[in-house]
């Protein structure tokens, strides 16, 4: 069967020791910035971009990738045990996490969240190998207008499905398109917004515009705080969890996985949203329901599945459409277009040894941070002792370093400087930051496919509503942003995001 | 009229800023037609539609039915801590080479936190170019200038 050849070739590829050891590496930065808080997969994937310069291509994506959905298993480890979510996939896990470690059943939580996110990354990673091929096919039927279309849907789609202010996370949209073209203009070589700087005729560049809104801007926003926080971290033994919680699991493991791997899929979607679905329907479901908040096991085991679930699984769009469906996806394509990698369906026949061994690298990613997830606990709560203060210059160190890397000049520093300033005025102002990286990736993209569709349609404006395909995208971005206006569903969006 | 979201009104004026910034520098551009797109014409568009959703945002916060919201406290210590020892390694390097520009930055910007300690400062400074150097320089072989030039010259 041409799957199995597919994944042998990937396994193949994925075995070699180059691109074991990256995605070992991958694997354990990843954990530890999930277990860190203060620094996410998308500041980290930025930070870590230039260094991969130096890598092929396959190794830089498995390793990128492992740091992604890593930090997934990392997050649920400081959420359970100090009840500070390293990632905000990891928010709904500290709920009841925290209050199983509080009544000292620590190692229980965390084993169910390691079991429940194996298993969940295994699934979907094989969710992600069915689902290839077929999506390829359909991809090949779009056109510029349908592409240009399915970016609509994808950055609505994006907010939408996230908290906050609608409009403002649109505008932050509008403002990372106009953001992207900054540079020159391919079509005709006019040099737009340069204001004849030299290091501006490429564009801004997305690991600065990355680094300095959530790496500089982060750590300007941490340095205000000051905090204290009661912790769990010598009492974590006793591993093994009784038969009782071993049937109660498995129920929300399933379901947490099957949401997961949908909602990944979707553009906007991603581990924060699924494990958040994931523990609101568990709860509706769950006989158990009135435990949830106190020390529920089921609310440790499904929103862990959920998240790793949809961390594989958001890896289709941007595999099989060139879409990325989140922020990390897009930086993921930044990625892949600094190795000359152009995102897209011919990615699969054109590079099927990358496509299939990143597929591959997957299962033995999962596999690695199951076994250095749990046995590796007391390590990985140990860095969480290191201060702040002296975790932060560090942060600035790599950022700086890697930022230099990208093109040799201080420009590039500067500008990431000027851009977490910028960034530190969107938080004060409550203005969401991922929705500006989605649209500065894909600005270019947008107009690029806007052009072609009106060139193709003399001028037109209708083919993007009497195109079939591309018609029932647009109607879906708008049915998404209207469901949203409904007071309804406005409310459940809310109440879905603040914890009672 | 009262300001009663706060945030979402410095939003919609920073929107609309923006929006005019792009919009009126891509008058500067061909616009072109439809069929046949200059290099204004997106950038413009799009400009313009920021301003609305702009204007949309600040009217929006004036309304009654807005959530009341102060605009929090800036922390502009930190704010130019951070900045400045960024922007300080930036001028530094191509004089003095990384390993002393780590140095000066980790310096200047652990200086912005309340818990300030010299030498644990200094510990972390030397691990942190340990590190580094020994990822950047020797593991990827990225091109710095790694000691200061009058030292190599």
């Amino acid at each position: 069967m041409d799957l199995l050849s597919n994944l042998s070739l990937g396994f193949a590829t994925a075995f070699t020791l180059q691109n074991l050891l990256y995605c070992f590496i991958g694997c354990v930065l990843g954990t530890l910035i999930g277990v860190l808080p203060g620094l996410g997969p998308i500041a980290t994937i930025a930070m870590l971009l230039p260094a991969t310069y130096a890598l092929p291509p396959i190794a830089a994506l498995i390793m990128l990738a492992g740091i992604y959905y890593g930090a997934q298993y990392g997050g649920s480890t400081t959420a359970i045990l100090i009840n500070i979510p390293g990632e905000s996939s990891s928010v709904v896990t500290a709920i009841d996490g925290y209050q199983m470690a509080r009544k000292g059943r620590a190692g229980v939580a965390l084993f169910t969240a390691g079991v429940g996110s194996f298993f969940a990354g295994c699934v979907a990673t094989l969710v992600l190998a069915a689902f290839a091929a077929p999506l390829s096919e359909l991809a090949f039927k779009f056109g510029p207008a349908e592409y240009f279309s399915l970016m609509v849907l994808g950055l609505i789609g994006a907010v939408v499905l996230a908290s906050g202010s609608l409009i403002k996370a649109i505008a932050m949209i509008v403002l990372g398109l106009l953001m992207g073209l900054v540079g020159t203009d391919v079509n005709s070589g006019t040099s737009r917004y340069a204001f004849d700087i030299p290091q501006l005729t490429d564009g801004l560049g997305f690991v600065v515009v990355a680094m300095g809104v959530f790496g500089f801007a982060e750590i300007m926003a941490n340095l205000e705080q000051k905090e204290h926080r009661e912790t769990f971290l010598s009492k974590v033994t006793n591993l093994w969890p009784k038969k009782e919680d071993f049937k109660r699991m498995v129920g929300p493991i399933l379901r947490g996985t099957l949401l997961g791997s949908i909602l990944g899929i979707l553009p906007g979607g991603g581990a924060a949203l699924a494990s958040f679905g994931a523990y609101s329907l568990e709860k509706k479901v769950s006989k158990y329901g009135h435990e949830f908040g106190k020390g529920a096991i089921e609310g440790v085991a499904a929103p862990e599945s959920a998240n790793n679930a949809a961390a594989q699984t958001s890896f289709i769009p941007l595999l099989t459409l060139g879409i990325p469906p989140n922020a990390v996806m897009a930086l993921m394509v930044g990625a892949m277009t600094i190795h000359n990698i152009q995102p897209g369906p011919q990615v699969m026949t054109s590079n099927p040894a990358l496509f299939w061994g990143l597929i591959a690298s997957m299962w033995i990613g999962n596999f690695m941070l199951i076994i250095l997830n749990l046995p590796m606990i007391g390590v990985w709560v140990k860095l969480l002792t290191i201060p702040y203060r002296h975790m932060y210059p560090a942060i600035l160190v790599f950022c700086c370093i890697g930022v230099y890397s990208v093109n040799n000049t201080v420009f590039d520093i500067y500008l990431t400087a000027i851009y977490g300033i910028i960034g530190y005025v969107f938080m004060k102002f409550k203005c969401e930051a991922p929705p500006l990286l989605l649209g500065f990736v894909l600005g270019p993209m947008m107009e690029e496919n806007f052009r072609r569709a009106l060139l193709l349609s003399r001028g037109d404006f209708s083919v993007f509503v009497t195109r079939p395909l591309s018609g029932c995208l647009l109607a879906a971005a708008l049915f998404l942003v209207f469901i949203v206006m409904i007071p309804a569903f406005k409310k459940t969006r809310e109440e879905a995001f603040v914890e009672d | 009229m009262k300001i009663r979201n706060k945030p979402d009104f410095a939003a919609g004026l920073m929107f609309i800023a923006f929006g005019a910034f792009f919009a009126i520098l891509a008058r500067g551009y061909q616009m072109g037609t439809a069929a046949k797109m200059g290099s204004g014409y997106f950038p413009f568009w799009l400009g313009v539609v920021l301003c609305l959703l702009g204007l949309f945002v600040l009217v929006r916060s004036l309304a009654s039915s807005s959530e009341e919201d102060g605009l929090a406290a800036w922390d502009w210590k930190s704010v130019l801590w951070v900045t400045g020892s960024v922007v300080l390694f930036a001028i530094l390097l191509q004089y003095i080479g990384v390993v002393l520009s780590i140095m000066v930055l980790v310096f200047v910007s652990a200086m912005a936190s309340h818990e300030f300690h010299w030498k644990q400062t200094l510990i972390n400074a030397i691990i942190l170019i340990g590190i580094a150097y020994a990822a950047f320089v020797w593991f990827l072989k990225l091109q710095f200038p790694v000691w200061p030039p009058f030292l190599t010259n």
